[in-house]
């Protein structure tokens, strides 16, 4: 699924949350969203969820207009756990199957499994480790075409990443796209290949990660400290 | 695997992968993981993967059967080596050059060296 941006504007009353973003994302790669709080990334992805409604410019489909059949194909993860604390992990499956066509159960099975928990286990019991790896789970067991995670390793412990790392890179399709949006951007440097940077709502850059490498010879965090770090 | 910041990550994966194959690790004819394996443990991108085969491919190190998966080459051992070889000769060489030793005094340091620590035979 390609994904075109033109002209994308978020005004929240005199806050201009995304100004005239122009942007495509292609199928087959993961991108990540980068940059300080504030920046505009999770207006951006909720905007291309439809979310949020857009105050300007357009966002085409492969080539077609936004619309309720295409947001079928998004998903989008936020930041906070949004489980029922009275659900187990096998009703987060459940929710999760009504709610979207395209959830396999199975794989959402098995991506618990790999995670190393159990479907018996409550919501309410989980650490935030645990949760975040159930928000992947369910996130990655759609067959989105677009998928959208919000800060998905926001305080989460080094092999809770790790594993969330892997069934990201498990589970990537070759024809589906991956926003991720983060500060750890140590973290995501070897899993992603494009890295979009953010700044007071616009695209401040857009750059291959392994190009980004032979060019200049700086890493994405390199870059990252280049551009928000004011000399 | 830590990656540094001064190359690819796909250059640092496939010298990886080539020095295993030069120290026996990996013998020819061996199968090579699918390239989502390869991504998963390298916990590199899945298209940096298909890079890293893709790469190696075209260097005649691997060959794909299709619907089975990637193997390594028979040939060219020799020649991956002596690159390998070279490659190490050169940082060492150049690293003694930033301590301002000679060529001649290069010779006597690595012979005594040797000397010293027969027990590495």
């Amino acid at each position: 699924m390609k994904i075109q941006c033109e002209g994308l504007t978020k005004k929240y009353f005199t806050k201009t949350a995304v100004d005239h973003v122009n942007l495509e994302l292609d199928g087959g790669h993961i991108y990540a969203l980068l940059g300080p709080n504030g920046s505009g990334k999770s207006t951006l992805m909720k905007l291309l969820s439809g979310l949020v409604k857009r105050t300007e410019g357009e966002i085409l489909i492969d080539g077609q207009e936004f619309s309720c059949k295409a947001r079928e194909d998004i998903s989008y993860t936020p930041t906070e756990p949004f489980f029922y604390s009275y659900m187990r992990i096998s009703d987060v499956g459940s929710f999760y199957e009504d709610f979207y066509q395209d959830f396999d159960r199975e794989r959402y099975g098995q991506l618990i499994r790999n995670m190393e928990l159990g479907m018996e286990m409550k919501v309410r019991s989980l650490s935030s480790g645990m949760l975040a790896k159930v928000k992947i789970a369910a996130a990655m067991a759609r067959k989105s075409k677009l998928i959208l995670l919000d800060e998905p390793f926001n305080g989460i412990d080094l092999l809770s990443r790790d594993a969330l790392a892997n069934a990201i890179i498990g589970e990537m399709d070759q024809t589906s796209s991956l926003v991720i949006s983060s500060h750890m951007v140590e973290e995501l440097e070897s899993i992603i290949d494009t890295a979009i940077f953010m700044k007071d709502g616009k695209i401040e850059e857009m750059c291959d990660v392994e190009a980004l490498r032979m060019k200049e010879n700086k890493s994405v965090a390199d870059k990252y400290r280049e551009i928000y770090s004011e000399v | 695997m830590e990656f540094t910041n001064d190359k690819p990550i796909y250059l640092q994966v496939i010298e990886d992968i080539t020095s295993r194959i030069v120290s026996g690790e990996i013998a020819a004819g061996d199968r090579l993981p699918s390239s989502r394996e390869l991504a998963l443990t390298y916990r590199i991108n899945p298209n940096t993967a298909s890079r890293v085969y893709a790469e190696l491919e075209r260097r005649g190190l691997v060959y794909t059967k299709r619907g089975i998966g990637t193997f390594v080459s028979d040939g060219n051992l020799e020649n991956l080596k002596h690159e390998k070889v070279t490659k190490a000769i050169e940082e060492f060489v150049e690293a003694m050059r930033g301590l301002g030793l000679t060529g001649e005094e290069i010779e006597r340091e690595l012979l005594a060296y040797l000397e010293k620590r027969k027990d590495l035979k």
